[in-house]
């Protein structure tokens, strides 16, 4: 499966806990709405949807508020069962930035109630009245296979027009009007589209026309496009219809309810306005850090290569329609710019980039420079990242931004984003054109401070495993490569072959280590390096740090600092009563420039060539407590 | 599977669908012991009882229930069958 529109597979998982959390939520508390709201963003199944429903339902009926979102009154009326999706199309609407309270009417007394008003449904005095009805509830009784389409046409339109003016004259407000979704019901096969009077060529002449009804005033919900993606043999079930009148598979309702839910945003402009983009394994393919331009895959030629063109080319779709661009990466700028000034197969370029925060700072804080610069709200914003890490940090974070769940392989980026719905639109003008230019006439950076936000709930809600061992002929090629390939979490940038690493194994002189990390999100693999030697510091015992190298992907959780302490009690161990550390600066390790002195490590020596030396007391150095778990294979044991 | 598993297995999605999770069902339960299980919900019940034996309910078999013990007992020989075949 590449994009599961029916499943909403770019939301994330429904909390296990969902019901007690959903009980718990408290309708006085003055952030009842936004958690809410948090609930609502998960792929919530019928069920779910409507008991979110009912809580949204109790708290607006009693004439309460759902803050920060501006509320709505829909009125559905339809020839189905629509009640049944009631619950989820509030959750939809609120995910997309709407408090609306839903009142169905449904089979014959839809029409009355559009046709001769009603005293319940006046009082409920509605903002919106969504016409769903299907192929069933529209007069197509004259329908004849070789017929013409246009007379059938003529009367469904005219159809709707009646109820379209039956409810302007009764409440006073716009419809929205639904495509018809064409049943799977075949008399010719292929012949079908080119027959009047079939199903397949009825219904597109009819929407057609629907589309055109609707220049005269009121929205456009496209149930078509709709069933299209998910196909008309998952979207209709003929034993629910004849049972209870379910116009369509229940297990649909989430997916119908988030098209209303896009719309309804759209309609109280809560549309999102801004796609903000990670770089590495998000633009392109590998770190610019560490690869270089040379070294990362983009372009033609490789089936990633062309993916990751493919979302720079939905992106300057979305840019010419108005939605600006940002760029949040975990990187040095200078680096992060060099793909968009100098590499061939580019397509974005640093001018159609709004804000480009390139820094290693937490992405969370930078999303809030990112809202701020373009004078937006935070929930304004989409945040596409390849790494489901940065993505929970962010969500739990700030729960507004819109950060849809992608896998690993880039081709399905492109398509997830815009089967979201975040950016939904009821009108298309010259200005909008214009907007994205707009937001910043030169490319920004905003400075940011590190360090803006305490990480520790969330780094234990990660539940991290990291795990210790020495070099190993399993370890062997990922540990040479890394130790050949990183450039910037990289404290000595020593290579070694992999003939070397295989030396180490077996020299009960050097001590080594390498670390993987695991959580709840996934294995990251092996993250991290460190090769130590004893030696001698101060006339004492010490062990000299010969390698120590991360993957930046793991930065800001503090690795380095379960690293050291591993390190420091395998020094101990030894004998040692000295770490030693040096920092050997390259074009690209700027980053770890401080990497000791923030461990606690003290300054031995700067020498003249910029290389500097650090030294840590074991016996004054007591280990942090560490958000993780760690699990640790000896050498006596391996 | 015995009415009584099958009442086990069918308790969570009770749970759910009456977003109750503290309810008790047995065999002798209706429609008149649980809050909110009316004709619209009755839908829901039945589609994710569908759902969670694999199993598909006719209309005409609904109409034929007349508590939580006949709802098992049905699925206990849409399930037997189901086997057989």
């Amino acid at each position: 499966m590449t994009v599961g529109t029916a499943q909403l597979s770019w939301l994330p998982d429904v909390p296990a806990d969902f019901t007690r959390r959903l009980k718990e939520l408290d309708p006085a508390a003055p952030d009842f709405g936004t958690a809410l709201q948090r609930l609502a963003t998960a792929r919530l199944n019928i069920n779910q949807a409507t008991s979110l429903g009912r809580r949204i339902e109790a708290q607006l009926s009693n004439g309460g508020k759902l803050n920060p979102f501006p509320s709505l009154k829909l009125a559905v009326l339809s020839n189905g069962t629509i009640t049944l999706a009631a619950g989820a199309i509030q959750a939809a609407a609120l995910r997309h930035g709407v408090a609306t309270q839903v009142r169905c009417v449904e089979y014959e007394l839809a029409t009355n109630v559009a046709l001769s008003g009603e005293p319940e449904m006046g009082a409920f005095a509605p903002d919106l009245v969504l016409l769903a009805f299907d192929y069933r509830g529209l007069p197509f009784d004259r329908m004849r296979a070789g017929e013409p389409a246009k007379p059938v046409v003529e009367e469904v339109i005219g159809h709707l027009r009646m109820l379209r003016d039956g409810i302007k004259r009764n409440f006073g407000v716009p419809v929205v009007f639904q495509t018809l979704a064409t049943p799977p019901a075949s008399l010719f096969g292929n012949f079908d589209v080119r027959l009047g009077g079939t199903w397949r060529s009825v219904i597109s002449a009819v929407n057609a026309a629907i589309v055109e009804l609707v220049e005269e005033g009121g929205y456009l919900l496209d149930v078509a496009g709709l069933v299209e993606r998910v196909g008309s043999e998952n979207w209709f079930d003929e034993p629910q219809w004849l049972a209870h009148k379910v116009s369509f598979q229940l297990d649909m309702a989430p997916a119908y309810a988030d098209y209303v839910g896009r719309l309804v945003g759209a309609v109280r402009g809560r549309s999102r306005k801004c796609l903000v983009l990670d770089l590495d394994n998000t633009l392109w393919g590998g770190a610019i850090g560490d690869e270089g331009l040379s070294g990362i895959v983009l372009g033609q030629g490789s089936a990633d290569g062309e993916a990751f063109l493919a979302v720079q080319r939905m992106a300057l779709a979305l840019r010419e329609r108005g939605v600006a661009l940002a760029v949040c990466s975990k990187n040095d700028d200078a680096n992060a710019r060099q793909p968009f000034r100098s590499h061939p197969d580019m397509l974005l370029k640093e001018e159609h980039i709004s804000v480009f925060q390139a820094n290693w700072v937490d992405k969370a804080t930078n999303l809030e420079a990112i809202a701020k610069t373009l004078n937006i709200g935070l929930d304004a914003l989409v945040f596409l990242d390849d790494n489901p890490a940065e993505r929970g940090q962010v969500r739990m974070a700030l729960p507004m931004v819109a950060i849809p769940e992608v896998g690993t392989d880039p081709s399905t980026y492109a398509w997830t984003i815009q089967a979201a719905g975040y950016f939904d639109a009821v009108s298309f003008s010259a200005e909008d054109k214009q907007r994205a230019d707009q937001y910043a006439a030169e490319v920004q950076r905003v400075a940011v401070m590190s360090q803006a936000r305490d990480l520790g709930d969330y780094l234990s809600e990660l539940a991290m495993v990291i795990h210790f061992a020495p070099f190993d002929p399993i370890g062997r090629s990922r540990i040479a490569q890394l130790i050949n390939k990183s450039n910037q979490f990289n404290l000595t940038s020593r290579r070694y072959t992999e003939a070397q690493v295989a030396a180490f194994e077996g020299d009960t002189a050097a001590y080594t280590m390498q670390v993987r990390l695991r959580d709840r999100f996934g294995d990251s693999g092996m993250i991290g390096v460190i090769v130590a030697r004893p030696a001698e510091h101060a006339g004492e015992p010490a062990f000299d740090i010969d390698t120590w190298l991360m993957s930046c992907r793991v930065l800001g959780r503090k690795v380095e600092a379960a690293m050291l302490s591993e390190l420091a009690q395998a020094a101990r161990a030894g004998g040692a009563r000295w770490l030693i550390g040096r920092y050997v600066p390259t074009a690209k390790n700027g980053m770890v420039r401080e990497h000791y002195a923030k461990l606690g490590f003290t300054l031995v020596e700067e020498l003249p060539s910029g290389e500097c030396i650090w030294q840590l007391d074991l016996s004054a150095f007591s280990a942090e407590d560490l958000p993780m778990v760690v699990e640790r294979v000896t050498k006596a044991a391996a | 599977m015995s009415e009584t598993d099958i009442i086990a297995r069918m308790l969570p999605v009770f749970q759910e669908v009456f977003d109750d999770d503290t309810l008790v069902i047995t065999a002798s339960t209706t429609s008149e012991d649980v809050e909110d299980w009316d004709s619209l919900s009755n839908v829901r019940l039945i589609i994710a009882i569908e759902r969670a034996f694999g199993v598909r309910i006719k209309a005409s078999e609904v109409a034929q229930l007349s508590d939580v013990g006949s709802l098992a007992d049905l699925v206990a020989q849409k399930l037997a069958a189901g086997a057989g075949a």
